[in-house]
């Protein structure tokens, strides 16, 4: 790492000193946990930019998917509801997920012509129909038990720490499959294909219930290992020992252990990520990977197989993307699917990579911490910092409403932001060597 | 077998709306293919253009109501249009010059371009965010219903009504006097044209003498009536949400896409196949097959396709379907 | 007078760093048509771009008609009265033929349907598509509406580049006849041409260029008559 990366982090560190010292320490902590959590996504998506020159707007589809895992993996066992339906409607997605294939098949297989068509359309169309047959009524009998509590299928009630590598792998699958029918389009296409699918994995999280209750949100999931309870802390009577002994509120303490505990293990995951992702760029994989980018037609010339080696780049930014996800969820505790919009997420990470320096690991991590905390800390100190700008101002429905929209300034200032780095610093803050 | 009373359904159900919704996004569409076809970028702050030019109707709409100006039967919206379009031109024109106007001169990618407007797109969110806020406003007054359904009943003495909203009859034929005046534009006048022109061989219409400044300029200002137009007969349909224009841009995109990006009849095209194969996949089909089968055969269950949460799943899939097979879309021949 | 009608005269300069065109000089009398040709990579294009004002000359000027045009933009060119029809994409394939030929009177603002008919008149295959979008004619029409496009600004100066590439025999026969009659109206014609010996056969001036550089310069038909040339460009 150069110098200006060692001022650039320093500067980010003092931000969140600071953001502790003024504000509190729960809320700085807070805010490091969502910004190394976005460091991750940011390197995901920098992998398929950075390393493929990949433009995917689907960034939080993959999120979403990471966060279902967690669902699937800890969520609380329903037997009740499994045994209704779960059988059945897995049988009903394996004959549509079969359907798909033979149609694909069909049309690959099959020469062109009438025979073909009307192969496809009879697959397409019987299975469509015979896939709704078996899966709706399993679907109904699963989503009518105790809705009020639950009306979802449940999950294996394990430890959520090992749905962050089932996370990426949802992710992986599902951009498996889209790379394989938008990749190879034209850049802004791919952009918009993505786009589109994200949207209909959100929708499927509102509109399913069975897989994890949907708008009606699912809460409880366990804490990954080893992060304790702040309660359990609190009724520990070593660790009451511990904070009498140095003075410690035990309440903050463990609030704050607990954040702690979390930046630790995140940070380990972002550090093995950086050293996993930083090997590969130095590799000669890696250096292949960027001479495509830099020159796809001189590559492809020499016998490199570009589509095969974007697929590759795309499912693996995606997994990492949902893994991020899944951890995100896991130290939530709940899955709330209203909370994944496209802005927050997709759109927010890409200024973190653009910002931070595309093509750069670091670049990214930079990003993620120091956008991460420009978005969040307007949450906190936004009303403030608006009440103070609009105290010598007269009350009233100017005021108030000014008061009201602070939040929707960060939009306004990140956009800003984003034009200002493409314009004048396109290679970002910590730019590709 | 009652096929009257199936029409009557179908129509108010299906075909009405779908015509609807399928100007609404023919027109937004427009915008997109335009400045597709000679900005060269897919514009990712589309949908927020539309909700600023939106909201502008809505900020004149109030003003106007306010001074007691109406043209009942027809909502104030439309006595707003021409300032909104003033004013949303002098945006676009700005950001252009601000923004665009850079990369253009340095021929930079399209992708570059599609990352820049999704800058573009925050700060114009964030503009009609902090302007009018974030909840629903409704501005559509004047004639609620050109022919209501009970209306309809008691002419014709059927069971099932036929509707036909006030805000349906501006939409369609608003929406068709703004294609028809942008068609005869592009067809008939000499500027109109130099941008078919332009669109087509970007080189040999420089060569031409054609001042590509100009081109630029006038296709943001007619992007900007399109947009205002555009959001406004949606918002005055529906409602106007500063979020639901986003959502828009997926089957504005998958019009513009289908009809084949830089093709205007395409765009118009592209719109209604859209809207059309939305309403239908999601259609409960129920009520109809019951007039047209016998008795015995009537379904029980709503015989919807997809629900209507999955109507992005439609457009999304024609989108994938026609980059897949076609992707020039339908009416650009090897382009 | 001694200068030429047009004259790109001691060209030096190339798209980027490195000179493809080495002190190389180019002209054309009032009504002559004049022909470069010379072997691939010759630069014959580049040195047409240069006078057209394609590229920026690091040295050497271009006169049209007596006046310094060296600074000028080619739209600006366009505008004096040249007129450039390039190898490729030299049609709007989407537009109809009329509306192409509309395209290349663009600058006009007088009545051009006088023009219009004249252009009609020397490609009579053109009025009768004239309402058929161009990209659906054949090569060898598509190349009239190219030169038909040019045509329609009244110039002074045809530049035409390579004009019979990838057309049939007969077609190149019936497209330098055509050339010939719009030089006889008083067009000056500047032409690129891979077919030399053809080309030659109907110039009043011939370049051959190697390497960025006049090698032979001369009439058509001292050139076609010249064993030296015959040897290293004709095909004996």
């Amino acid at each position: 790492m150069n110098t200006r990366a060692i001022y650039l982090f320093a500067g980010v560190g003092i931000l969140y000193v600071l953001t502790g010292v003024l504000l509190s320490w729960n809320v700085s902590l807070n805010i490091l946990i969502l910004g190394l959590l976005s460091a991750i996504m940011a390197l995901g998506v920098n992998m398929q930019w950075g390393y493929a020159g990949l433009f995917s707007t689907g960034i939080v589809g993959s999120i979403a998917l990471g966060g279902l895992a967690v669902v699937f993996v800890s969520g609380n066992p329903v037997p009740e509801a499994f045994a209704a339906g779960g059988w059945q409607a897995i049988s009903g997605l394996a004959v549509a997920v079969a359907g798909i294939a033979a149609a694909v098949a069909a049309w690959t297989y099959m020469s062109p012509g009438r025979a073909r068509n009307l192969a496809v359309a009879v697959i397409l169309i019987g299975g469509f129909f015979l896939y709704r047959g078996i899966f709706d009524p399993a679907v109904e009998r699963i989503e009518a038990f105790d809705p009020a509590t639950h009306g979802n299928v449940g999950g294996f009630g394990l430890n959520s720490i090992w749905a962050w590598p089932v996370g990426g792998v949802f992710a992986a699958v599902a951009a498996w499959a889209i790379g394989k029918i938008a990749l190879g389009l034209r850049e802004d296409y791919l952009a918009i294909a993505t786009l589109g699918i994200a949207e209909i994995v959100i929708t499927a999280i509102k509109s399913e219930d069975w897989m994890s209750r949907g708008v009606k949100n699912l809460v409880g999931l366990p804490r990954p290992w080893p992060v304790p309870y702040e309660v359990d802390m609190q009724a520990d009577p070593g660790f009451l020992a511990f904070c009498a002994n140095w003075g410690l509120n035990p309440t903050t303490t463990s609030t704050l252990a607990v954040k702690g505990i979390y930046i630790v293990m995140f940070a380990i995951v972002l550090g093995l990520l950086i050293w996993l992702l930083q090997r590969a760029l130095n590799s000669p994989w890696g250096r292949m990977m960027r001479a495509i980018r830099d020159n796809e037609v001189s590559a492809a010339a020499m016998g490199k197989d570009v589509k095969r080696q974007h697929l590759i780049i795309f499912i693996l930014g995606s997994a990492v993307v949902g893994m991020s996800g899944a951890m995100y969820v896991s130290m939530l505790g709940q899955l709330v699917p209203g909370e994944y919009t496209p802005l927050r997420f997709t759109f927010l990470i890409w200024i973190m990579v653009i910002v931070g320096g595309s093509g750069n690991n670091w670049g990214s991590v930079l990003g993620g911490l120091l956008v991460g905390w420009l978005w969040l800390i307007v949450d906190n100190a936004g009303p403030l910092i608006m009440g103070a700008a609009t105290a010598g101002m007269a009350d009233g429905a100017l005021k108030s409403h000014l008061v009201d929209v602070a939040p929707q300034l960060r939009l306004l200032t990140l956009g800003v932001a984003l034009l200002l780095v493409l314009r004048f610093s396109p290679r970002g803050l910590l730019p590709e060597k | 077998m009652d096929l009257l009373n199936a029409l009557v359904a179908f129509l108010n159900f299906v075909v009405i709306p779908a015509a609807s919704y399928g100007a609404q996004l023919a027109v937004g569409a427009l915008g997109v293919t335009l400045i597709f076809g000679i900005l060269r970028f897919s514009n990712f702050a589309w949908g927020d253009t539309m909700a600023f030019g939106t909201m502008v109707v809505i900020l004149f709409t109030w003003l106007f109501q306010s001074l007691g100006i109406s043209i009942a039967p027809l909502p104030t919206a439309l006595l707003a249009l021409p300032f909104a379009i003033l004013i949303t031109s002098a945006l676009l024109l700005g950001t252009d010059r601000v923004v665009y106007r850079f990369y253009r001169k340095q021929k930079a990618k399209p992708i570059i371009l599609v990352i820049v407007s999704a800058g573009v797109m925050f700060v114009m969110n964030g503009l009609v965010r902090i302007i009018i806020g974030t909840e629903e406003q409704n501005f559509a007054d004047g004639g609620r219903f050109l022919i209501s359904a009970g209306d309809f009943k008691a002419w014709t003495g059927l069971a099932e009504g036929l509707a036909i909203k006030g805000t349906t009859a501006v939409t369609l034929v608003t929406a068709l006097l703004t294609m028809a005046a942008l068609f005869w534009f592009l067809q008939k006048t000499r500027t109109g044209k130099s941008m078919r022109a332009f669109s087509d061989n970007e080189d040999l219409a420089l060569l031409s003498g054609i001042n590509p400044d100009r081109v630029v300029q006038v296709t943001w200002v007619i992007a900007a009536a399109l947009a205002v137009i555009a959001g406004t007969l949606y918002g005055l349909d529906k409602s106007f949400r500063p979020f639901i224009y986003f959502s828009l841009l997926l089957p504005i995109f998958a019009a513009a896409v289908v009809g084949g990006l830089g093709s205007p009849m395409g765009a118009v095209a592209g719109g209604f196949v859209v809207a059309f194969s939305e309403i239908v996949v999601t259609y409960a089909w129920k009520k109809v097959i019951t007039y047209v089968v016998p008795q015995a055969w009537a379904p029980d269950s709503l015989m919807q396709l997809l629900s209507t949460d999955y109507k992005f799943a439609v457009s999304f899939s024609i989108l994938i379907i026609v980059l897949l097979f076609m992707p020039n879309g339908l009416f650009n021949k090897g382009k | 007078m001694s200068d030429p009608f047009l004259i790109g005269e001691a060209m030096t300069g190339g798209y980027g760093a490195t000179d493809i065109l080495h002190d190389c000089t180019i002209a054309v009398e009032k009504g002559q048509i004049a022909v470069i040709v010379g072997p691939n990579g010759a630069g014959k294009s580049t040195a047409m771009k240069a006078v057209f004002g394609m590229l920026n000359l690091r040295g050497g000027s271009v006169r049209l008609n007596g006046a310094d045009i060296t600074k000028l933009s080619p739209q600006d060119r366009v505008a004096l009265g040249m007129a450039f029809v390039p190898q490729t994409h030299n049609i709007f394939t989407s537009m109809t033929v009329e509306e192409n030929l509309e395209m290349g009177a663009f600058l006009r603002r007088d009545d051009i349907k006088a023009t219009l008919e004249q252009v009609y008149h020397l490609f009579p295959i053109l009025k009768t598509k004239r309402h058929q979008p161009a990209g659906e004619l054949s090569g060898g029409q598509r190349q009239q509406v190219a030169v038909g496009r040019a045509l329609m600004t009244q110039p002074q100066v045809l530049m035409l580049d390579e004009p019979t590439a990838g057309v049939s025999p007969i077609v190149m026969d019936e497209l330098f006849d055509r050339i010939i009659e719009v030089a006889r109206s008083g067009i000056s014609i500047l032409m690129v041409e891979q077919n030399a010996r053809q080309a030659l056969n109907i110039a009043d001036k011939g370049y051959v260029l190697v390497q960025g550089a006049n090698r032979y310069t001369d009439t058509g038909a001292a050139l076609l008559a010249d064993p030296d040339v015959r040897r290293s460009f004709l095909g004996g």
